[in-house]
């Protein structure tokens, strides 16, 4: 920035704004910015909350990226990204492509429906579906019926299927919101352009790629940025439905972070942990946005 | 240029996405109503309907505290941040707010940052604060997480409010505080209601933050926080009881969903597309 303009700013600055924004910036700046600085800060300690701190440096961070378990954890976290993100959104967009020219009757009627998974709290939610996997729940009477008792298990707490059970919630909590935001966006396609598009004999494919995508695409990266970062972070869900197990099998840095930093009492290792989980959520978030911001121009 | 077939696989699907999405709450309402042994299902039958397991929970899992707590909490955080969203909004809008990009850049990290990254620290700070397993330690730092959401969503709002009608209430002689209060909030109103709304549930629904700062005062925690404890007690570990608890404190959201959900719903597909 010239200084003339920095001038110029100044000059029509008006400093009467800053009582207006004061109260909101305050309360953020004391317990949102401030605790960031101090969890790095904190990152840097080797501290048990009970013996004073040592200040170990970058030990902490050498500790955490030499964890096995920190490896496993990120990795969850790339399954839910699957499950949490790609399949709704890919379920969202083949659901919006069906239903392109059909006009729907009832349309809030089965939005509210579909809405629901995401205004009910993640503890019910969690609990409903260890019910639903649970040995003598339904999935499995479902099973026995169809003469299939062989692969009954109880779903949350089977080594081989708990990862991808707990995936199936986070599908099911964000499919409904990718639906309704990409079928509202798609009544901006006006029925004359899919008619003359049909008369030129385009398939679905071609619908897809050069209709529907390029004006959704506002929806899409929004849909993408709550879900992918509701994968990344997940604690609840994780918590209520396995407390990460069977052994670690479930585990998420979220997890990871609460029970070094609450349980294990590794206040230094969970804050350089956090802070690593931080700067992930941020980079692809921010990388999103700035997508999103090209593709507006 | 839509045939039979079309209009049939589409309600197909939609009806199935539907089902789906009902499933697991129908799921938990059905296990929640049957009786773990049959001879107590001769008291607590209700129009053919085995209601003891909701007896049971409500009695173990106290959960009027842990309603009045979440109320109490969730109203404060809306009222504070829409209070302090409401100034900041129309300043960052309306105002030539030095610095202003910077802040808002400041704002919109916050928007996207994990709580994990705050929750550890503001763990150290209510306890050296003393008001850890208070209020006041899941009040304050939950209006202050709200905070991002709220104002841009408001900037928003009132950058979209057309420039002559503030003009004509300044030439009127109204300061920006009128203009505010007469002209501007009752034009946001529904921007605001949805908002309210939108914060309302967050707040209610918050439990990473909860389970942090109020760990181990029953008397005050919400009810996610006391529900996950109540669903995690071996003694309670009977599946419909656990159920019956669940629907329990689903009930009042769920209530006020049936009233709000076309509002709320199309706020917030008009909120997602102007951001």
């Amino acid at each position: 920035m010239s200084l003339k303009k920095l001038m110029w700013r100044f000059r029509y600055a008006e400093w009467s704004s800053l009582l207006f924004i004061a109260p909101a910036i305050s309360l953020f700046s004391i317990f949102v910015v401030y605790p960031i600085f101090q969890t790095i800060w904190l990152s840097f300690w080797k501290w048990d909350r009970i013996s004073p701190g040592v200040w170990v440096g970058l030990d902490n961070y050498k500790k955490v990226l030499s964890n096995p378990e920190i490896y496993s954890a990120f990795s969850h976290s790339l399954v839910f990204v699957l499950f949490y993100s790609l399949i709704p959104i890919a379920v969202g967009l083949l659901i919006t492509l069906l239903l392109l020219r059909v006009k729907i009757r009832g349309e809030s009627f089965f939005r509210a429906i579909l809405f629901l998974p995401q205004i009910i709290s993640t503890v019910v939610v969690a609990i409903s579906w260890r019910w639903i996997y649970a040995a003598d729940g339904p999935i499995n009477a479902l099973l026995a019926k169809f003469g299939a008792e062989k692969i009954t298990t109880a779903w949350l707490g089977n080594f081989d299927t708990s990862l991808i059970a707990v995936g199936i919630i986070g599908t099911w909590i964000n499919y409904g919101l990718a639906m309704i935001l990409f079928l509202s966006g798609a009544q901006r396609i006006s029925q004359d352009l899919l008619d003359a598009d049909r008369i030129d004999g385009a398939n679905m494919r071609q619908e897809f790629r050069y209709i529907l995508i390029p004006s959704i695409k506002g929806e899409i990266s929004i849909v993408l940025i709550i879900t992918l970062t509701f994968a990344l972070r997940n604690f609840d869900i994780v918590w209520n439905a396995t407390q990460g197990g069977p052994g670690n099998s479930t585990n998420v840095p979220s997890l990871f972070i609460y029970k070094s930093a609450f349980v294990n009492r590794y206040v230094g290792e969970a804050a350089a942990t956090s802070f690593l989980l931080a700067i992930v959520i941020l980079t692809v978030t921010g990388l999103l946005l700035l997508a999103r911001r090209e593709s507006h121009d | 240029m839509i045939n039979i077939k079309e209009k049939t696989i589409a309600y197909f699907v939609l009806i199935l996405g539907a089902v789906i999405a009902i499933y697991p709450l129908f799921s938990i309402v059905n296990l929640s109503l049957t009786s773990k042994s049959n001879n107590s299902k001769v008291q607590n039958e209700f129009l053919g309907f085995y209601l003891g397991n909701y007896v049971e929970a409500w009695q173990r899992g106290a959960f009027n505290h842990a309603m009045l707590s979440s109320l109490l909490v969730s109203s404060c955080v809306v009222l504070l941040t829409l209070f302090c969203a409401i100034l900041a909004g129309y300043a960052f809008a309306l105002m030539q707010v030095p610095f202003a990009k910077t802040i808002l850049v400041l704002l919109l990290f916050g928007l996207v940052m994990p709580y994990e990254g705050v929750v550890i620290s503001l763990y150290e700070m209510m306890s050296s604060l003393h008001l850890l397993n208070t209020y006041w330690a899941l009040i304050l730092p939950q209006v202050a997480l709200s905070m991002p959401f709220a104002v841009l969503w408001l900037r928003t709002f009132f950058s979209t409010v057309p420039k002559s009608i503030i003009e004509s209430a300044s030439l009127d002689g109204a300061n920006r505080i009128q203009s505010l209060r007469f002209i501007l909030i009752p034009l946001a109103k529904s921007a605001i209601g949805t908002l309210a709304t939108l914060l309302f549930l967050f707040t209610w629904n918050e439990f990473l933050l909860a389970l942090v700062l109020i760990p181990s005062n029953t008397s005050i925690q919400t009810v996610p926080l006391s529900l996950s404890f109540f669903a995690g007690n071996r003694r309670n570990s009977e599946p419909p009881v656990t159920a019956a608890a669940a629907v329990l404190v689903a009930l009042p959201v769920l209530i006020a969903y049936l009233f709000l959900q076309r509002r709320l719903i199309r706020g917030i597909i008009s909120g997602a597309v102007k951001e």
